[in-house]
């Protein structure tokens, strides 16, 4: 039994494949798609969290998961292979395409995966209240998506992987969409998922403009911005801002909750903080559930205070 | 230009959900809801539909119950609505839910299926990419603004660090992220309306679709909570205990 993960080299590069690989490598060998040609340092990376084999796509300017689908359909017919992806958006399309195109189940939103007897994985529910074991019960391949940094990458000290192409198949209407343009919108400061301090807004902050105080106190603290799925919906803040089930995981040292209430939807994508302390002034709001220091109050008074008592301090 | 979009009827979110003891499915109320997330589809559908003199028509699968989920999107604008309600699909995974809805939309001649990303209650996350393969539609996932017009279809897709525009020929399969669009409250008229508008009931067999699960929940446990801690009413002097906790997690 072979695990295969899914590189996107055509995009910004990624902690997951190395996180996965870790994982994978426990279960036996270890292959890679790559959509685009990986970097030297992407392959030094791969090989060194115990990838063997990647086999590169270049779908060109087609969106690539039809035709991602159909190469690993064929790799890994007639197999128990796992495929092991994350939950970004090429992940998901391929692991769609994929699993409906050999007719195996697919297992989203694990947290830990094991092959002994078969595939079984654990996943989170309901907001992340529950968590429920599930096991694939079809013969061949199965297919899992795990939630972001649901495994730590570790090295295992493997060399460069070896690296073959592979052409991109004819899959039809399916494979006709084509990418004209490509945009990176760029971003002030600390990457939202790699930050060790979070400032999250609400929409308890009242309206857009308040969100220049939060981004006045990430400056102080070198911390990242996110936002909440209301105040991405209401369009205060772009969807990259987004943390929760729909958007970004994020597990910093110290998250900081300005007029978060702790929708189900919103805690799913921060409750792995380390430290987490919110700001409300609604007594009730389900964020004081959880947060290790709750502050009852308006954010429009706490914050500047706070924002002045560290300028006080640098 | 013909629409079909994916909805849901799910139970009321802002009520805690239960798990059935013996196979822990969701327990699904006679009541259910419209999933908030699929009035982005809907509005997209209707803003496509009034530009092209189309037809939106809502798909479903799901327990029919009072059928309130799905009059709230007609309520909407949307024209007619499929729900496919069959004892032998309760706990369906992902994969048999495409099949059901794929074969649904299958029915009939469309040039745009709308989904959204994933549902509330279930969050997959997969369903409809499963439909683009299975339809043999490009599937045009997390758009943020979409154009469609004389057989093409465009969208500025959402990708981790900006976005991409993709165009493609129709048919084809558009998921769409919020924000794409402001959904319209429906109108006091518009929920008259939606109370005669047709909704056809189909099962299983209507639709001939192999309902095979492939995965079996084994258990379900409770995630421990985590543990509340000190709450402070602000008296204009909170803010310091926010620095003093900065300093003792080694922020600042």
């Amino acid at each position: 039994m072979a695990t295969w993960i899914l590189v996107d080299a055509t995009g910004a590069a990624s902690d997951t494949p190395a996180e996965l690989a870790t994982k994978a490598r426990s279960f036996g060998d270890v292959a890679a798609l790559s959509i685009g040609t990986p970097s030297d340092d992407v392959l030094d990376t791969l090989g060194a969290h115990g990838v063997g084999r990647v086999v590169v796509l270049d779908a060109g300017d087609a969106l690539p998961s039809a035709a991602a689908a159909a190469v690993l359909a064929d790799a890994v017919s007639g197999s128990s292979d796992l495929l092991l992806f994350g939950m970004s958006y090429t992940e998901r399309d391929v692991a769609g395409r994929l699993a409906a195109r050999i007719g195996v189940p697919v297992i989203a939103n694990a947290v830990d995966v094991s092959v002994d007897g078969g595939v079984t994985a654990t996943s989170e529910i309901l907001g992340g209240t529950k968590s429920v074991t599930t096991k694939a019960t079809n013969e061949g391949p199965a297919v899992v998506l795990t939630r972001p940094k649901a495994f730590t990458a570790e090295e295992s000290g493997g060399g460069r992987p070896s690296v073959e192409s592979v052409a991109a198949p004819d899959v039809g209407h399916s494979g006709s969409a084509t990418i004209t343009e490509r945009h990176v919108e760029a971003s002030d400061g600390p990457d939202l998922e790699a930050a060790s301090v979070v400032i999250a807004g609400g929409r308890g902050l009242g309206g857009p403009e308040h969100f220049a105080l939060m981004d006045e106190l990430a400056g102080l603290l070198d911390a990242a911005v996110g936002g909440t799925r209301a105040v991405v919906d209401a369009g205060w803040v772009p969807y990259s801002y987004q943390i929760g089930q729909t958007g970004k995981t994020v597990k910093p040292s110290v998250y900081i909750a300005c007029g978060v209430s702790g929708a189900m939807q919103h805690v799913v994508g921060m409750k792995g903080s380390s430290t987490i302390i919110a700001i409300n002034k609604d007594p009730e709001a389900p964020i004081f559930d959880l947060a290790d220091l709750g502050v009852v109050g308006d954010v429009h008074a706490v914050v500047p205070q706070l924002i002045e008592a560290l300028k006080a301090r640098a | 230009m013909n629409i079909a979009v994916c909805v849901k009827q799910i139970p009321d979110p802002a009520a805690p959900y239960e798990l059935d003891a013996e196979n822990h499915w969701v327990i699904r109320p006679d009541d259910q809801v419209l999933d908030d997330t699929d009035r982005y589809g809907v509005e997209m559908a209707l803003q496509l539909a009034e530009a092209t003199e189309g037809t939106v028509t809502l798909i479903s699968m799901s327990p029919s119950g009072s059928l309130q989920g799905l009059r709230q999107a007609l309520a909407m604008g949307a024209d007619k609505a499929v729900i496919v309600d069959d004892a032998s699909l309760r706990g369906s995974d992902a994969l048999t839910t495409a099949r059901v809805l794929s074969a649904a939309i299958g029915r009939d001649d469309v040039d745009l299926v709308i989904a959204g990303g994933e549902s509330t209650d279930g969050y997959t996350g997969v369903v409809p990419q499963m439909m683009s393969e299975l339809l043999g539609m490009p599937c045009m996932t997390f758009a943020r603004k979409v154009d469609a017009q004389d057989g093409a279809v465009t969208i500025e897709r959402q990708t981790p660090d900006g976005y991409e525009v993709v165009t493609t020929a129709t048919p084809a399969l558009v998921g769409v992220t919020a924000g794409v669009v402001e959904p319209r409250y429906p109108t006091f008229k518009g929920i008259m309306q939606a109370k005669s508008k047709p909704i056809d009931t189909l099962s299983v067999a209507d639709l001939g679709v192999d309902i095979a699960n492939d995965q079996v929940i084994a258990s379900v446990d409770d995630v421990p909570a985590r543990e509340a801690g000190e709450i402070v009413e602000d008296e204009g002097e909170a803010f310091q205990r926010i620095v003093s906790m900065l300093e003792e997690t080694k922020v600042i």
